[in-house]
C-alpha cells in the first residue's frame, strides 16, 4: 500500500489507538447483531450463547495462550447495515480483533466487503469476520475473501441435503417454493429448482414465488393458492414473522403434507406452532440437539438452559465458532497476526460437540458438516420456548457438500 | 416561526457581523478532529455532518416552505445509490473523475428526480403534498427490493472509494480525509442554502407558505415557488446521499425508506424549523443522542419520543426557537433577571426526570434482565432492581420534582415577562 | 371459478377491518381536518390491551372493555394534546400525531416487550365455519365480518338517524354556525375523536388474533389506511367505504394469481429482449402481480391524487 499524505494527526492517532490496544488482557470478540429491535430476541440468544460458550469451552479450560481469555463484547447493529459498519469502526478502535455477525446476509455482506477494505487499508490493525449464521451462498463464492469464515452450512448446502430427503420420498410429485423477496428467497428458491430437476426431474414445480419481505399483514391468499395447486410439499427459506404468518396459514387452511424450512424454530416461532407444526413442519440445520448424541453434547444443553431458562440453544455452531477459534489461536501462538490465525483456521479439522467433523474448506472458507432434517415434535429432551415441542433428527446427511463447487478465488495475502 | 425580523435592506452588503458565525462554523469544523481524533469519534462527526446536510434541505420544505414530506429520503438515498454507481463505473472504466466531484453528480442526479416527482407534487402544498410524498416514498423503498438492477436488492450497492486518481495526493483511505472532504461539503452546501433562503426565491417561499393567496395576488405562482424549493431541496438531499455513499460505501434500502423520512423530519422538527440553524442542532443533537444515549440505555428511543412529542406540545419552535425566545431580553439588557429563576427552576426539573428515568429504567430492568440478575448501575449508583426502596426513591423524587418546579412557574413567569418588557424611560 | 368465490370473501374480511379503520380517520378528518398518524397504533393498543385483558376475563370481555379503554385515551389525547397543538396550525398537528405514534410504539415495547404476545383466537371460534369447495372458511373469518357489518350498520344509523349524528353532520360544514347556534363543537370533536380512535380499537382487537399482535402492526398498517381514505376521498364516508373494498380485492387477488409482467408486456405487442439477464430493465420483466400486490394501494393512491385530487367520492382537497 501506498503511502500517502500525513496530517501529522495520524501519529496522534494511532498513539491514542495503539494504547488501547495494549491494555487489551482478555482476547475480545466483538459480537454485531440486533439487540434492539424486532429481532432483538435472536440476537440476545445468539449474545448469551456465545457468552456461554466461551465460558465452558474455553475460560473454563484455562483460557488459550497460558491464560488469555475471551471476553465477547456485544454491539446492536438493529439488523442495519450502516450501523454494523458503525459498529464495527468502534469495535476495531476499542482494539477488537475478531468479529463474530450472524443475522441477515445483508448485513454480512456488507460486513465482509468493509472486513477486506480495512484489512487492506491497514495491514497493521487487520481483523477476522467469523460468519456464524449468514448463509448467503454468495458469502463463499463470487465474494470470498480471505477473511471471511462460514461456520453455518450455505443455502445451496442445506437445499442439497434437504432434497436428499425428498428425493426418497417418492409420494412427494408436486412441490410449492415460496420465499422473501430478496437474495436470500431468491437463492434458496434457485437452488430447490436446480436440485429438484437434477434429483427428481419427475417432481413438478407446482409454484415459484417470492412475497415482499416483512410487509404482508394475511397470508391467507398464499395459502389458499398453495393448497389449490396440490402440492405435496412446501419448500420455504422464510424466517421471523414471515415464517409464523405463513405457516400457520397454510396449516389453518388445510395443508396436511410437509412444510420444508429453513428457520421455523426457537425465539417465539416454535411456540407458536406448537401442535398445529407436528407432523408437517420439517427443518433443515446443522447441530443436533435430539436426540443428545453423546453426554458432552447433554450437559453442555442441560447447563445452558439452567443459565439462562428463556434462551435456547437455537444456533448449535456457535460452540463450534469458539472452540474452532481457540484452537487456531493455540496452533498459531498469536493473537494478533490475523494471516496466521486465518491460516491456522483454513483447512482444519475439528471434533464437533454435536457429533461428527467440521472441516473448513480451504477454497472458500466454508465450515463442511453433518446437515440433519429435523422434525418439530413434542417429547424432546431439550425444547424450544419452554413449550414442551422441539427439533428432532429425522435425517442426516453426513459432510454435506463436501465436493459442492465454488466460484471463489481465494486470494491470500 | 419566521426569520423575517431581519433587515432586509441591509442585507445587500455583507457585513462582518453576518460573516462571523460562517468563519467561526469553518474554524470548529476544522479543529474537531484534533479535539477528537479516535476514528470512531471522525465517523460520529461524519454522521452528524451528513444529517446536517440532509436537515437543512429538508427544512428548505419544511420550515420554509411550510410542506411537510413524509418521504423525503428518496431524494438522499437516490442520491446515494447513483453516488455508488458512479463510483463502480468510474473504477471499471477508469474515467478521471475525482471523488470529491461525486457528491455534485449524487445532487444532480437527485434534482432530476425531485423536478420529475415534484411537477405533480408540488401543485397543492398542506395534506395532498404530504399524501403523495408518502406514496412516492412507500413506491420507491418497496420497488428497492424488487428492482435489484439498480437498487442491489436488500444488501444494496457498494463500492470502493479508493479507486485510484488521487486528489491532490489524497487518496481517501483513512478516516481523516474523509472528514475533511464531508467537512468542505457541510460548508458548502450550508452557505449555498442559506443564500438561497436570502434570495427574492427563497423570500417567496416564506409568502406561500404563509399566504398562497396573497403571493398569487402580487403575481407569483405559488405552484411554480413550491416547485423550485422543491427541487432545490431534492438536490441537496441528494449531496447528502452522495456523502453517505463516500462514508460508508454502501448504500441500502433503509436509506430512502419511512423510518428515515421520520428520522429527518424528528431532526428537523426538534431542531427548530423556524431557523435556518434549527436543523444544526437537531442533527447534533440526535446524531449524539443516537449513538451516546443507545449505549447508556436500551429504551433511549422511548426518551426520544417522549422529547418529540413535548417539544411539539410546548415548544413548537423547537430548540432554535427556545434560544430565540432570548434575544429580546437579550437586546434589553435584561438577561440577567432570568438567571436566578432559571437556577432554581433547573435543580427541581433535574430530580424530576432524573426520577422518571429511574423508574422507567427499573421497571425495564426487572422485565428483561436475565433471571437472577438483579443488579443495575443508574446514575453510577450500583443497586438491586427488585427491591422496593429505588423505586420508591424514583417515584418520590418524581413527584417532588414536579411539585418543587411548579411552585417556581409564577416566578419565572412574573421574571419572564419583567426581562421581557422594556423600561419606559428608555422608549422615550 | 371457486378460488374466485373464495378470493371475494378474503378481500371482503380484508376490505372491511379497513373499513373500521379507516371509518373512524375520515370521520376525524373531515371534523377536525387532522389527518390523525396515530391513528394504526390504536389499532394496535386495542389488540395489545384485548390481549391483556383476555388472559384475566377471556376474549369477549376484552372485545368489549379494550375498544372503551382505547377510546377514551383517544378523548384524552384529543383534549390535552390535539387540541393544545391545534393553535399552532395543521402543519404540526400532523407532526403532533406522527410523533404520537413513535410514542405510542415505544411504550407499547416498554410495556410488552418487542416479541409477538400471543393473542389467540377463543376456543369457541376455532373450527371451520363451511367449505367452499375444498376451501375451509375460519369461523373466525365469518365472525369478524359480523362484527364489521354490524359496526357499519351502527354507524349509519348513529350518523343519519340521531340528533348527535346530525349535529356532527352539521359541524362537517359549518362549525362556526354549528357553535354560533349553541352546540358545544369542542365537545362534539373530542367526541369524534374518541369514537373514532375506539373504532381503530374494535379493528384491532378483532384483528390482534389473525394477523398477530406484535409491536409493528400498527406500522404495517398505518400508510395503508391513509391511502384508503385519500383514493376514497377525504372525509367521505362512502368513499371510504368503497375504497377499503377496492383495496382488499385488489390485494388478495393480486396475492392468489401469479400475473407475469412478462405475459402482460407480451399481450400488448412488446417482446421480450434477447439477452435478459444483461438488460437493465430485467427486473421489470420478471416482475409478478404477489410481489408488487402490497404496493398496488400506492400506486393507485399516486395515480387518484395526481389525476383527481379530490378522491374517488370526495368535494374537497385537504
Amino acid at each position: 500500500m501506498r503511502k500517502t499524505t500525513r496530517f501529522g494527526l495520524s501519529a496522534a492517532l494511532a498513539l491514542c489507538i495503539g494504547a488501547s490496544a495494549a491494555f487489551a488482557e482478555n482476547i475480545k470478540i466483538a459480537f454485531i447483531d440486533p439487540l434492539s429491535g424486532p429481532f432483538a430476541a435472536t440476537g440476545t440468544d445468539g449474545l448469551h450463547q456465545y457468552e456461554f460458550a466461551a465460558e465452558e469451552l474455553v475460560n473454563k479450560k484455562g483460557g488459550v495462550l497460558g491464560g488469555k481469555k475471551f471476553e465477547i463484547v456485544p454491539f446492536d447493529n438493529k439488523i442495519s447495515p450502516k450501523e454494523s459498519l458503525i459498529q464495527l469502526q468502534v469495535a476495531i478502535d476499542q482494539g477488537i480483533r475478531f468479529i463474530a455477525q450472524g443475522n441477515s446476509s445483508g448485513v454480512a455482506n456488507a460486513l465482509t466487503d468493509a472486513i477486506k477494505k480495512h484489512n487492506k487499508r491497514n495491514p497493521d490493525k487487520r481483523v477476522l469476520f467469523l460468519n456464524y449464521s449468514a448463509v448467503d451462498p454468495a458469502l463463499t463464492n463470487d465474494k470470498c475473501n480471505f477473511w471471511h469464515f462460514r461456520f453455518d452450512a450455505n443455502a445451496d448446502i442445506k437445499m442439497d441435503a434437504l432434497t436428499d430427503v425428498i428425493a426418497q420420498k417418492p409420494e412427494i410429485k408436486k412441490v410449492y417454493i415460496i420465499g422473501q423477496d430478496y437474495s436470500f428467497g431468491k437463492a434458496v428458491a434457485a437452488a430447490a429448482v436446480k436440485f429438484l430437476g437434477q434429483k427428481r426431474p419427475d417432481i413438478e414445480i407446482v409454484g415459484n414465488e417470492l412475497h415482499p419481505i416483512g410487509k404482508v399483514k394475511d397470508f391467507t391468499p398464499y395459502a389458499r393458492k398453495i393448497i389449490s395447486s396440490g402440492a405435496d410439499a412446501v419448500i420455504t427459506g422464510n424466517w421471523g414473522s414471515d415464517m409464523v404468518g405463513l405457516g400457520k396459514a397454510i396449516l389453518e387452511n388445510g395443508f396436511k403434507g410437509p412444510l420444508y424450512t429453513y428457520y421455523a424454530a426457537s425465539t417465539g416461532i416454535t411456540a407458536a406452532f406448537g401442535e398445529a407444526g407436528k407432523g408437517s413442519l420439517k427443518l433443515v440445520g446443522e447441530g443436533q440437539i435430539n436426540p443428545p448424541p453423546n453426554d458432552r453434547a447433554d450437559a453442555y444443553a442441560t447447563a445452558f438452559k439452567a443459565k439462562y431458562p428463556d434462551d435456547d440453544l437455537g444456533q448449535p455452531r456457535i460452540a463450534n465458532v469458539i472452540e474452532m477459534l481457540a484452537k487456531a489461536i493455540e496452533q498459531a501462538g498469536t493473537d494478533t497476526d490475523m494471516v496466521a490465525i486465518a491460516k491456522a483456521l483454513e483447512g482444519m479439522e475439528h471434533d464437533s460437540i454435536w457429533g461428527g467433523k467440521v472441516w473448513m474448506r480451504p477454497q472458500d472458507h466454508q465450515a463442511i458438516q453433518n446437515v440433519h432434517i429435523f422434525a418439530h415434535t413434542d417429547g424432546v429432551k431439550h425444547d424450544f420456548d419452554n413449550s414442551g415441542y422441539g427439533l428432532l433428527v429425522e435425517s442426516t446427511v453426513e459432510m454435506a457438500g463436501k465436493d459442492s463447487p465454488t466460484t471463489c478465488k481465494m486470494k491470500r495475502p | 416561526m419566521t426569520d423575517a425580523t431581519h433587515n432586509t435592506a441591509r442585507s445587500a452588503s455583507i457585513t462582518f457581523g453576518q460573516f462571523l458565525p460562517w468563519l467561526v462554523s469553518a474554524l470548529f469544523l476544522l479543529v474537531m478532529p484534533l479535539i477528537f481524533p479516535s476514528n470512531a469519534a471522525l465517523t460520529i462527526m461524519n454522521q452528524m455532518a451528513i444529517t446536517i446536510v440532509f436537515a437543512l434541505a429538508y427544512n428548505m420544505l419544511l420550515g420554509q416552505g411550510g410542506m411537510l414530506s413524509f418521504g423525503h429520503a428518496v431524494y438522499m438515498g437516490m442520491g446515494g445509490f447513483m453516488a455508488m454507481h458512479i463510483m463502480n463505473w468510474i473504477e471499471f472504466h477508469e474515467l478521471p473523475i475525482p471523488l470529491p466531484v461525486l457528491p455534485l453528480l449524487a445532487g444532480l442526479f437527485a434534482l432530476g428526480l425531485a423536478m420529475i416527482i415534484g411537477s405533480f407534487s408540488t401543485r397543492k402544498a398542506g395534506t395532498v403534498f404530504a399524501m403523495i410524498s408518502l406514496g412516492v416514498g412507500e413506491l420507491i423503498a418497496a420497488c428497492s427490493v424488487i428492482i435489484v438492477a439498480f437498487f442491489g436488492g436488500e444488501e444494496g450497492v457498494s463500492g470502493d472509494r479508493t479507486y485510484g486518481l488521487p486528489f491532490f495526493g489524497i487518496e481517501f483511505i483513512r478516516q481523516i480525509e474523509v472528514y475533511y472532504l464531508t467537512a468542505a461539503w457541510l460548508m458548502i452546501s450550508a452557505v449555498l442554502m442559506y443564500l438561497w433562503s436570502r434570495t427574492p426565491l427563497g423570500r417567496m417561499a416564506n409568502a406561500v407558505r404563509d399566504n398562497p393567496e396573497r403571493a398569487e395576488f402580487l403575481g407569483y405562482s405559488a405552484r411554480w415557488v413550491r416547485f423550485y424549493s422543491f427541487c432545490a431541496s431534492g438536490f441537496f438531499a441528494g449531496i447528502a446521499g452522495g456523502l453517505f455513499a463516500i462514508n460508508y460505501e454502501i448504500v441500502t434500502e433503509e436509506n430512502l425508506n419511512l423510518a428515515q423520512s421520520g428520522m429527518i423530519l424528528l431532526v428537523t422538527f426538534l431542531g427548530g424549523a423556524g431557523f435556518f440553524f434549527g436543523p444544526i442542532i437537531g442533527a447534533i443533537l440526535f446524531t449524539l443522542l443516537q449513538t451516546v444515549l443507545s449505549l447508556q440505555t436500551e429504551i433511549w428511543q422511548l426518551y426520544l419520543g417522549i422529547l418529540f412529542v413535548a417539544t411539539v406540545m410546548y415548544f413548537p419552535g423547537g430548540l432554535a426557537g427556545l434560544l430565540m425566545m432570548h434575544t429580546i431580553p437579550l437586546r434589553l439588557g435584561k438577561l440577567h433577571l432570568l438567571f436566578v429563576p432559571y437556577l432554581k427552576m433547573l435543580g427541581p426539573a433535574l430530580l424530576c426526570v432524573a426520577g422518571f428515568v429511574g423508574v422507567f429504567e427499573i421497571v425495564f430492568h426487572i422485565r428483561n434482565a436475565a433471571p437472577g440478575d438483579t443488579e443495575m448501575t443508574l446514575f453510577w449508583i450500583t443497586f438491586d432492581s427488585h427491591d422496593v426502596l429505588p423505586l420508591a426513591v424514583s417515584i418520590i423524587a418524581a413527584l417532588a420534582g414536579f411539585w418543587l418546579a411548579r411552585r417556581v412557574v409564577p416566578e419565572l413567569s412574573a421574571a419572564w415577562t419583567a426581562a421581557n418588557t422594556p423600561d419606559t424611560e428608555r422608549l422615550i | 371459478m371457486d378460488l374466485v368465490l373464495i378470493n371475494l370473501i378474503d378481500g371482503l374480511v380484508t376490505g372491511l377491518l379497513l373499513f373500521m379503520l379507516s371509518a373512524g380517520l375520515t370521520l376525524i378528518f373531515s371534523m377536525m381536518g387532522v389527518l390523525n398518524f396515530a391513528h394504526a397504533s390504536f389499532y394496535m393498543l386495542g389488540a395489545y390491551f384485548a390481549y391483556q385483558i383476555s388472559t384475566y376475563l377471556g376474549f369477549w370481555m376484552g372485545l368489549l372493555i379494550a375498544p372503551l379503554l382505547v377510546g377514551v385515551l383517544g378523548a384524552l389525547v384529543e383534549r390535552y394534546g390535539l387540541r393544545r397543538v391545534h393553535q399552532y396550525g395543521h402543519v404540526p398537528e400532523l407532526i403532533f400525531t406522527f410523533g404520537l405514534a413513535l410514542l405510542i410504539e415505544e411504550a407499547v415495547q416498554f410495556v410488552w416487550g418487542r416479541d409477538r404476545v400471543p393473542y389467540e383466537i377463543p376456543e369457541v371460534l376455532e373450527f371451520t365455519a363451511f367449505t367452499v369447495s375444498g376451501f375451509a372458511i375460519p369461523a373466525y373469518k365469518v365472525f369478524m365480518l359480523f362484527i364489521s357489518v354490524a359496526i357499519f350498520i351502527l354507524l349509519l344509523w348513529f350518523l343519519t338517524r340521531t340528533r348527535v349524528g346530525l349535529v356532527i353532520q352539521a359541524a362537517l360544514s359549518y362549525p362556526r354556525t354549528v357553535e354560533a347556534l349553541g352546540h358545544n363543537v369542542p365537545l362534539v370533536f373530542m367526541g369524534v375523536f374518541g369514537v373514532g380512535t375506539a373504532l381503530a380499537g374494535v379493528a384491532g382487537v378483532i384483528a390482534g388474533p389473525v394477523l398477530s399482535t406484535f409491536p409493528g402492526m400498527a406500522f404495517v398498517l398505518g400508510s395503508i389506511v391513509f391511502v384508503t381514505i385519500v383514493i376514497g376521498g377525504l372525509g367521505s364516508l362512502s368513499g371510504a367505504l368503497v375504497a377499503s373494498l377496492l383495496i382488499g380485492w385488489l390485494t388478495t387477488f393480486a396475492k392468489s394469481y401469479n400475473v407475469r409482467a412478462e405475459d402482460l408486456l407480451n399481450a400488448i405487442g412488446i417482446s421480450t429482449p434477447e439477452n435478459l439477464d444483461e438488460s437493465l430493465w430485467r427486473d421489470l420483466w420478471t416482475i409478478t402481480s404477489p410481489q408488487i400486490a402490497d404496493i398496488l394501494p400506492y400506486i393507485l393512491m399516486v395515480l387518484i391524487l395526481v389525476f383527481r385530487p379530490h378522491g374517488l367520492f370526495g368535494k374537497r382537497d385537504a
